[in-house]
């Protein structure tokens, strides 16, 4: 699981034995990067973009998403979870969260904080933290599905988004900070990220997060939430009040509910606007990218349906979690403790050094050809070679659509005969080819 | 490479269709962020001219790896008065296009802003085709 020297870490894989190249996970793909050869799914490094709709797709659960060893905590002394505020919202209202976090702990975590956290800590620096966006509308970097497709489909948008660490890094970074004011060996530190979806893992596995250090591992909530499951039926049940959502690790309301959809835009002041699922974002994005909303001062901008709650590695009904996050919210306090602000500001200093992220570099793994001469002349031929399709995207072909095929043929990935209905329809449809698609490596030809 | 798209007359609701298209067109081809946003903004705008104040016409782009040509091209009833055509502000649009959001006068002065070069043939009852000339920058930094 070593960090590549590439610009993403991919997380989602495809089992060859269970895929069945059924083309689900092709049509749902927001970025096109599947394509089924040799009968199985292949994922375009490329084009992917984590989000882990093909994993939503996947009728066969052909598609898994990697998994680091457990055991790594044990590399430390001092080993923090760092559990995003939905772990709890996972759970029936029967559980109690203090019997949660004792489970944690069992598990063999040291201490337990909730990742939103960060937002408070964020509230508690007002004044000092700056935006750090060049142009309006500000666009939310928190989810990192939504920053790759900006990357690699909206490179012009780059400049909206808000350079900031994510609020699990800046919970870490707190923390850190005060354990090494206690003079704690800084080598003996984990702080370990519960991460609802394929898009945080790959984040946190990015080779720049991975220099950063402030995150030395990641685990996938579904696997701590069968952890968590297995201890609590170990645990006397209903030994603690239900409603004892005082019993969470610091956090206010507004900050537990920070992931939902609208949860962050409301944070923010000014005309905010929220959008969740991946296909809704991008075609608000393509109208940004046309016409600019410079009226709206902030997008929150989420690749799953309800926010978080909708991330692929939830165990719980996306809609019964949201509303069991708000109900908790409801119990919570608006804002931290003095003392707790005290502390955090004890820190300013080295946390506002630390709050921004490098620059988001744009990757043209969509455009037909870097150069424009020779991409006119791929794009002129794939129209040519589209006209002669039927036109019914129906996938057989093992491409997404009927003009993807035609692009991929250009780009020498693919070959005209593997057009099912073509074939279907082969005396007349030759004979149209013929008229439009001349090339010598027409398979026409080969025949 | 040549392509040409239809404009209907009147169909607000999807004025804008025609430029997107070209705007996922020319970003697939690696034309720089800044021509593609200038051409996708003259564009537009001759769009919507086409759909506010026209019979109906077409959009033809043609690319090459320098330089692009749009041509906007109705089938009347032409611009009675170029001159004052190109005045900011001087709008002949009905009050209904106004509500709608369009009709501020901007359309023409604009597209000569986001063209290298502009040239507009038309008249009284005649059809109008504009002539939008753009010089490519050449591959993208992504600024």
């Amino acid at each position: 699981m070593a960090p590549d020297n590439r610009l993403f870490h991919h997380t989602l894989k495809i089992s060859r034995e269970l895929c069945r190249g059924c083309t689900h996970c092709m049509k749902r793909c927001p970025t096109q990067a599947i394509r089924i050869i040799g009968g199985k799914a292949h994922v375009d490094s490329e084009r992917c973009i984590d989000c882990g709709q093909c994993m939503i797709a996947c009728p066969y659960h052909a598609i898994v998403i990697e998994q680091s060893d457990f055991e790594h905590i044990y590399h430390y002394q001092h080993r923090i979870a760092i559990v995003p505020s939905l772990f709890f919202a996972q759970f029936d209202d029967t559980v109690a969260c203090k019997d949660i976090i004792q489970a944690i702990r069992r598990i063999g975590f040291t201490d337990v904080y909730i990742a939103e956290f960060g937002i408070d800590i964020l509230k508690a620096l007002a004044g000092r933290v700056n935006v750090y966006a060049d142009e309006n509308p500000v666009i939310s970097a928190y989810c990192p599905a939504v920053v790759r497709l900006i990357q690699i489909k909206y490179p012009s948008l780059l400049k909206h988004i808000n350079l900031i660490r994510n609020p699990a890094q800046i919970t870490a970074l707190f923390l850190r900070y005060e354990l090494e004011d206690q003079n704690i060996d800084p080598n003996e530190i984990g702080m370990f990220y519960v991460t609802p979806c394929a898009a945080k893992y790959a984040q946190i596995l990015s080779p720049s997060a991975v220099s950063d250090g402030i995150i030395q591992g990641i685990i996938n909530l579904n696997s701590l939430y069968n952890l968590v499951k297995t201890q609590l039926a170990k645990l006397s049940q209903n030994k603690h009040r239900l409603d004892d959502f005082h019993e969470l690790p610091p956090i206010s309301s507004a900050s537990l509910v920070w992931v939902l959809a609208k949860g962050e835009s409301e944070a923010n002041s000014g005309r905010t606007l929220a959008i969740d699922e991946i296909h809704n974002v991008i075609e608000f994005l393509d109208l940004v990218e046309q016409e600019d909303q410079k009226n709206l001062d902030f997008l929150e901008l989420r690749a799953c349906d309800t926010g978080c709650t909708g991330g692929i590695l939830t165990a719980r009904n996306r809609f019964l979690a949201t509303e069991r996050l708000r109900h908790i919210a409801e119990s919570l306090p608006e804002h931290i403790s003095q003392q707790l602000k005290i502390r955090i500001l004890k820190q300013a200093d080295k946390l506002i050094r630390n709050l921004k992220v490098d620059r988001f570099q744009a990757k043209y793994s969509l455009t037909l050809d870097q150069d424009v001469a020779t991409a006119i002349k791929k794009m002129e031929r794939s129209q040519k070679i589209l006209s002669a399709l039927p036109g019914i995207d129906c996938g057989l072909c093992g491409s997404p659509t009927c003009a993807a095929l035609a692009e991929d043929i250009v780009q020498g990935k693919a070959n005209i005969g593997q057009c099912a209905v073509l074939k279907l329809r082969k005396e007349t449809s030759h004979h149209a080819l013929g008229d439009v698609w001349g090339e010598p490596q027409s398979p026409l030809s080969e025949q | 490479m040549r392509i040409s798209y239809p404009v209907a007359p009147g169909d607000f609701s999807n004025a804008g269709k025609v430029s997107s298209t070209i705007k996922s067109l020319l970003k697939q081809l690696n034309i720089s962020a800044k021509d593609v946003k200038r051409m996708v903004v003259a564009i537009y705008e001759a769009e919507v001219n086409m759909v506010a104040h026209s019979y109906g016409g077409q959009i033809v782009c043609t690319l090459e790896a320098d330089k692009a040509i749009v041509e906007a091209i109705d089938t009347g009833p032409g611009i009675p008065d170029l001159d004052l055509a190109m005045t900011e502000g001087w709008s002949t649009a009905t009050p209904e296009v106004r509500e709608m959001g369009f009709g501020a006068g901007m359309g023409l002065p604009n597209i000569k802003k986001h063209t290298d070069d502009l040239a507009i043939e038309t008249g009284k009852d005649r059809p109008t085709h504009i002539n939008m000339l753009f010089r490519l920058e050449g591959a993208t930094d992504g600024s």
